[in-house]
């Protein structure tokens, strides 16, 4: 379902963030990206869904191939795969409820549809009873939960999570990481970029290490592998 | 796009009117004054051309015949104007109806001329271009039996190219007017596109095409110059009103020319300060939330 073929990417300011990346990830696939801040787990990802391009090299989606894929179908590209931004990235004029419904109005679905999907994924991250609430009015982990249930509340078959857990405590956490083992499990294919050593240890899934844009480990039912 | 789609849009567009409302007050200013100036100087030079519309449909040629001309010369001339190249209509005031309208502007007393009349026949022509009258003139002087050709030298000239030169100055004006204005609303609607443009990104990175994103702020656009239309269309309604109330009756007594009417003209003037409220308001965000899609 993703394959990167020689991926390399050089940001405006100089720095390689990728450099010549090579891999493939099957669809269902539950597939972990560790390595050290600045590594480039979230430029890695960041090109899946074209936020950023790769300066050479092939990226393919579901067989579409990025690099010639028209600026004007990119909109079409995300609305298949649901993103938790690192910086969760929700609309600050819009409350948690008009934030996940986003995701569906764009694709115009139906009210009584939107409603129903968002009210069941709110109660899935926990958050229904703040559904009213502004992101500002809320904690850094709520913004997160906001974030996931609005990447998952299109039932993408891929998701792709920059540090989901990175704001949660440990509670949370194996909350949230349940849900993502639960749509794995329908066959939704998930790929995040951790940085914790504890989930990645016990919950064993394919693990990719990135270091200096290069992956330099991809290993089935792999360990963290680094002293936090 | 689906109905619902659209609701949301317009739902979205009129929030985003009161939530930005500084933002909205400033652009709506810059439309209301711009539109204000707009419609004024409009109402002014399509009055100034109706007058002179009209002074120009009053130049007249006065050929005045030949004391020798008989009745077919006359007749004879009267064709020869009316066919001579630029000539619109021709009107024939024999020596008699010359007597009675100078007797209408002196008097009785002239009613002793009527034995013995001096005056000539006179031909009255019109040109098809008021503009052309100085030409024609001197064509039809060289027609046979023309005693004087007369039609206000010198001074309808001088009227032409005061008219010519006041509608064109008019014309720069608003041309430079409405582009001042739309750069004037393009800027104040970017800066509050500006604070949304992470908005925007983040719209993109959801799946959102450039005109589901485009459209709330093309009709915020609208809003604000439909808002901005407001006043200048009741000022201006009420000062034409008035004006043409309290100037109309005294021109009508000049006969020489008149202020246009209130209806339709207001009507269309108010269309078109709308339709231009409209437009900049439109073109405005569209072209303020361009450079925001490219994410
Ligand atoms: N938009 C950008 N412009 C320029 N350089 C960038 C940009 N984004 C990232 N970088 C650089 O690219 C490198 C990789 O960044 P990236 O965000 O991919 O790291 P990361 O592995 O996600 O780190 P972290 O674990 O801290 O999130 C870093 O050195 C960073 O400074
Ligand atoms: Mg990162």
């Amino acid at each position: 379902m993703i394959e990167m073929k020689n991926v390399y990417k050089k940001y405006p300011n100089g720095i390689v963030a990728a450099n010549g990346i090579d891999i493939e990830i099957k669809q269902g696939e539950f597939v972990y990206v560790v390595g050290p801040s600045g590594a480039g787990k979230s430029t890695f990802i960041k090109m899946m869904y074209r936020e950023e391009r790769p300066t050479s090299g092939d990226i393919f989606i579901n067989g579409t191939n990025l690099s010639s894929l028209k600026n004007s179908k990119v909109p079409y590209l995300r609305r298949q795969i649901g993103v938790v931004f690192q910086d969760f990235k929700l609309l600050p004029r819009l409350n948690v409820y008009e934030n996940v419904a986003f995701a569906l109005e764009v694709i115009e679905e139906t009210p009584t549809v939107i409603r129903k999907k968002v009210m069941d994924v709110l109660e899935l991250v926990g958050l229904k009873h703040k559904a009213r609430m502004f992101p500002t009015e809320l904690s850094g982990g709520e913004q997160q939960r906001v974030s996931i249930a609005r990447s998952i509340v299109n039932t993408p078959q891929l998701v792709i999570a920059d540090e989901p857990t990175g704001n949660l405590d440990p509670d949370t956490s194996w909350e949230i990481m349940n849900i993502f083992e639960e749509i794995n499990a329908r066959g939704t294919t998930i790929i995040m970029a951790t940085h914790n050593r504890e989930i990645v240890n016990t919950i064993r899934h394919r693990v990719i290490a990135v270091e200096g844009g290069l992956i330099t480990r991809d290993e089935d039912k792999g360990e963290y592998g680094y002293e936090n | 796009m689906k109905t619902r789609t659209a609701g949301r849009h317009f739902r979205d567009s009129l929030k985003s009117i009161s939530r930005n409302g500084w933002m909205t007050f400033a652009s709506v200013s810059a439309v209301t004054v711009t539109l204000l100036l707009v419609g004024v100087f409009v109402m002014i030079m399509m009055n100034l051309n109706k007058v002179a519309d009209d002074l120009e449909k009053d130049v007249e040629i006065k050929v005045i015949v030949e004391l020798t001309a008989d009745e077919a010369a006359i007749t004879a001339l009267q064709d020869e104007i009316k066919n001579t190249s630029g000539v619109a209509e021709v009107q024939y005031s024999p020596k008699e109806d010359e007597l009675n309208k100078l007797m209408l502007d002196f008097g009785e007393d002239l009613r002793l001329f009527e034995q013995q009349n001096p005056l000539h026949n006179v031909f009255y022509a019109k040109a098809a271009n008021p503009q052309d009258t100085e030409k024609v003139a001197k064509r039809i002087d060289r027609l046979d039996n023309t005693f004087e050709v007369k039609y206000g030298e010198g001074k309808i000239e001088r009227l032409f190219s005061f008219l010519n030169t006041s509608r064109n100055v008019g014309l720069v004006l608003i041309l430079a007017l409405l582009f001042t204005a739309m750069f004037l609303i393009s800027n104040t609607i970017r800066i509050t596109i500006v604070a949304r443009r992470r908005d925007i990104e983040i719209m993109k990175l959801v799946g959102a095409t450039n005109w589901f994103i485009r459209i709330p702020f093309i009709l915020e656009g609208m809003w604000l110059g439909l808002l901005g239309a407001i006043i200048p269309i009741t000022l201006v309604t009420t000062l034409y009103y008035n004006i043409h109330k309290v100037v109309a009756p005294k021109l009508a007594q000049g006969n020489l020319f008149e202020l246009l009417d209130f209806s339709p003209f207001i009507y269309q003037v108010n269309a078109l300060i709308l339709l231009m409220g409209v437009l900049i308001g439109v073109w405005g965000s569209f072209m303020s939330v361009r450079k925001f899609l490219r994410v």
